[in-house]
């Protein structure tokens, strides 16, 4: 075997109140594509952010080539032979193809930049990826996938040993990840080291050489790829052992509430492209139907599609029946569907407003501006609710951004329950509060449901799903791949169906 | 001696009204005014004589509140537009397209006042309507789409003067910016009016709370159903109007409609006013009084310039340090650290800051870092 190209030690890194990463290890030989997997949390980016000089680091080494490296800055690094391209494009659409890559680093003579120089440059970056482009046209002009390309192509300008790519697929559809794939091979035989991090298990089967998996900002262990099945895969990263899934006890909600078998709402090959294959989707007053599946593989966008975020190009979706058409969600909530978004801090809150005004937003926006809530009324429904959901605030009138994201999360709850919705779609509610909190919102949801609400759930952790559904849906790679029914529903169904080839697609 | 009489009861109700507002956002602005007031007071001869003619008030401080009106018109709308994280640099030019407007079919086409001032702020609110389609309606950023109508505006307004300055003596016209109305200048009524149907629309119906929140977080707002596009429609029209008042109130006090230079630069002030009444540039919370307060701030402050002879090429610049001050001082960040470094004053600031009203910082957005 090789001698390791990058070695890394002992790595730790805190941030304050949080221990992102703890001690990792991790070897890179050259020749070699080494995949990075993890949940989200797991300390993949942070890794790349120690080893490429982005923040510093608590402790441990660094060795590139048998020598120790501590990079202050990502230029430093790129410098010594480490470059990263990162999951978002980060290049300049309005320059050109040869500016992109060469930018920050411009051939110089007599003070004025020598273009023919960064042409040429440019060509034989793209030549090592067997791409021919013109180098004078603007960047976006060409698609998502050639800008990909530039992308690895500027991170190869400076003679690269290591190569990073943070989840560089995750906008490319099927073809043209199979052309990526076609390049980094070829990089492989030139004896570049390779750190791949993707949510997609299929790819890194499909491409890598060895799996390093991390957890909780721990080293699980660096497995080869070939010798790993999917389940065990999954298991490591989820932190469940296979056998421990079927051990798990299961306290399960009954179905006994479900009213009627006529679906509230109902999904009819509901898709979009670049976002979700079409998918059907049914959910019934007094249901809970969990929506199960790795980060990425398109839980967010299907909640999108359901509530008017994004219009749909394909399939249609019936309420009660009726054809509905969303095309913002003003419209989604007319129909009475409300959703919490994943992203509290983005989607969610409005932080400089009040408590009160954050609780009673959505109810007003539903009214219209001239039917203003009387402010009575308005103080009437904020203390309700701090009161029944347990809101931790000094008073209704302090700012939401004060508060803890538990609470935030709470507030926004009320936003919704004030509305009086008779869907209600949670994406990842219990994502980054407290255990105290988590329960409460877990035994919210049970009792919404009691009521005859609908509620669509969606979750990273398999114990919510099968503690809180009915019926769970599982996505992987944005396309609905199984649904447990009611006495299917356990951890270890979940994970299988996760990480077992579905019948209807072959890898591709 | 009626003069020391009056002051003394100016001071304290000017006191007074500061002493209320002590917990308030608004105190700063107020605060800043009062010092202003002050500094002239006591170095600016004649800044504070007052005098009764046919039953009108004369003197400064109503030149102050006379001049001051268009500023504060402005600043009535610009505070609107700011708070949803958007500008109105067009307010100048379309204060000269209403003034034009007016003149003309006062002066050229003999109509009544009442229709060639109804005419003027009606092609005032079409031109705030533009600017809300180009921005709500075609999403282009708000600075491009109003830099459009704030360039080609004079030109509209030259073309409907056809290059000349209007004259006018209509009394009707005239009253609007030199009339007096209960003894004081009748612009003041007119601000004040304004304000109070401002203030109407935006705290008596959720306009105010979907201005707020479009300005804080615009993605949060569509998620929470709110009409986002509507917002910024009205709150560009609304500054249209706002801005057409303005420029009929800036050609009756000149008597005339000069395409190129009602209004010059009046936009900039605006934008000062809002934010030298506590208002972020970010957007998001907005405060109607203080922008009003800060127009006349601002006029004060010129003013002031005037009456101490401060060559007009050169007033900007005591004008700009002040306004640093000002803001520089709604910083709550910016008190601690002054308080920080007069450590021996420290003492006594520090409880004066502490119980200031806290949430001016523009905070810092945390972005915890992601693994």
């Amino acid at each position: 075997m090789a001698s390791p190209l990058l070695e890394v030690t002992g790595l730790s890194k805190s941030f304050p109140g949080v221990k992102a990463l703890d001690a990792v290890d991790l070897t890179v030989r050259p020749g070699e594509i080494h995949a990075l997997m993890g949940e989200n949390g797991a300390g993949k980016s942070t890794l790349i952010k120690l080893v490429t000089g982005v923040f510093p680091r608590d402790a441990g080494e660094t060795r590139l080539e048998g020598r120790t490296i501590a990079p202050k800055s990502p230029r430093e690094a790129e410098s010594l032979g480490i470059s990263t391209v990162y999951q978002e494009v980060n290049l300049i659409p309005h320059l050109s193809v040869a500016e992109n890559i060469c930018l920050g680093r411009q051939p110089i003579w007599l003070g004025t930049i020598r273009w023919s120089a960064i042409r040429r440059r440019a060509l034989a970056a793209l030549a090592r990826l067997e791409i021919a482009l013109d180098v004078n046209r603007q960047l976006s002009s060409y698609s998502i996938a050639i800008q990909q390309m530039v992308a690895i192509a500027r991170a190869l300008d400076i003679s690269a040993k290591l190569l990073i790519l943070d989840e560089p697929t995750s906008s490319l559809d099927k073809t043209e990840v199979k052309e990526l794939f076609g390049k980094l091979r070829k990089l492989r035989e030139d004896g570049l080291g390779i750190i791949f991090i993707t949510h997609f298990l299929e790819q890194v089967y499909e491409i890598s050489d060895l799996i390093t998996v991390l957890r909780n900002g721990r080293r699980v262990g660096c497995f080869a790829t070939r010798e790993l099945p999917r389940i065990e895969l999954v298991s490591h990263m989820i932190g469940k052992a296979v056998h421990q899934v079927e051990a798990l006890e299961q306290k399960r909600a009954s179905t006994a509430t479900i009213r009627s078998d006529a679906p509230l709402l109902e999904a009819r090959a509901l898709g979009k492209k670049g976002s979700v294959q079409p998918l059907d989707l049914s959910i019934r007053p007094g249901e809970v139907v969990g929506l199960a599946g790795l980060l990425g593989s398109g839980r967010t966008e299907t909640a999108r599609l359901l509530f008017g975020v994004d219009r749909p190009d394909h399939g249609t979706i019936l309420i009660k029946d009726r054809v509905a058409k969303f095309k913002t969600p003003r419209a989604a909530i007319r129909h009475r569907i409300a959703l919490t978004p994943e992203d509290r801090k983005v989607a969610g809150i409005i932080p400089s407003l009040t408590v009160r005004e954050n609780i009673i937003l959505a109810l007003q926006a539903s009214r219209g501006s001239w039917r203003q809530l009387p402010v009575n009324e308005q103080e009437k429904l904020a203390d309700r609710f701090i009161q029944s959901l347990d809101i931790k605030t000094p008073s209704r009138e302090q700012i939401v951004r004060n508060l803890s994201g538990g609470n935030q999360q709470k507030v926004l709850l009320a936003r919704w329950l004030a509305t009086e919705p008779k869907l209600f779609i949670l994406d990842e509610p219990t994502r980054g509060i407290d255990v105290g909190a988590k329960a409460e919102v877990e035994r919210l949801i049970q009792s919404l449901r009691q009521e005859g609400l609908a509620v669509l759930f969606i979750s990273s952790e398999l114990e919510e799903i099968v503690r809180q559904s009915q019926r769970v849906v599982i996505l992987r790679d944005r396309r609905k791949v199984d649904e447990l029914a009611e006495g299917e529903i356990s951890e270890e169904a979940i994970v299988e169906s996760i990480a077992s080839h579905s019948v209807e697609r072959p890898v591709a | 001696m009626i003069d020391w009489f009056s002051d003394l009861l100016f001071w304290i109700v000017f006191g007074a009204i500061l002493f209320s507002l002590r917990r308030q956002r608004i105190f700063w602005t107020v605060g800043a005014l009062a010092l202003l007031l002050l500094f002239n007071q006591f170095f600016t001869p004649g800044f504070f004589h007052i005098q009764v003619l046919d039953g009108h008030l004369y003197g400064s401080r109503l030149d102050v509140l006379n001049q001051g009106a268009k500023v504060m018109l402005l600043s009535l709308g610009m505070v609107l537009v700011i708070a949803t994280g958007g500008v109105d640099l067009s307010v100048g030019a379309v204060m000269a397209i209403a003034a034009a407007v007016s003149s003309r079919l006062l002066e050229t086409e003999h109509l009544p006042a009442g229709i060639a001032i109804a005419a003027g702020l009606a092609v005032s609110i079409l031109a705030g309507a533009w600017n809300g389609l180009l921005v709500a309606g075609f999403g282009i950023q708000p600075i491009v789409a109003t830099l459009v109508l704030m360039v080609a505006g004079r030109g509209v307004a030259q073309l409907i003067t056809e290059g000349q300055i209007i004259n006018f003596h209509d009394p009707t016209m005239v009253y609007l910016g030199n009339g007096h109305l209960f003894g004081l200048p009748f612009t003041l009524t007119l601000v004040l009016v304004m304000l109070l149907i401002a203030h109407f629309f935006v705290r008596r119906t959720a306009l105010g709370l979907f201005i707020e929140s479009v300005g804080d977080n615009d993605e949060a707002s569509l998620y929470s159903g709110i009409n986002a596009k509507q917002v910024k429609f009205l709150v560009y029209t609304f500054s249209g109007f706002c801005a057409g008042l303005a420029g009929l109130v800036a050609c009756s006090n000149i008597r005339s409609a000069d395409a190129n230079n009602i209004g010059l630069y009046l936009e900039l002030d605006a934008i000062l006013a809002v934010v030298v009444g506590g208002t972020s540039l970010q957007g998001g919370r907005f405060y109607l009084v203080g922008a009003v307060v800060g127009g006349l701030f601002i006029q004060t402050l010129t003013t002031t310039l005037y009456a101490r002879n401060v060559s007009s090429d050169i007033s900007p610049v005591p004008k700009a340090l002040v306004i640093i001050a000002v803001c520089l001082f709604q910083s709550e960040l910016f008190r601690k650290r002054l308080a920080q470094c007069l450590r021996p004053l420290g003492r006594f600031l520090r409880p004066i800051t502490s119980r200031l009203p806290h949430n001016i910082v523009p905070d810092a957005r945390h972005e915890a870092p992601k693994s």
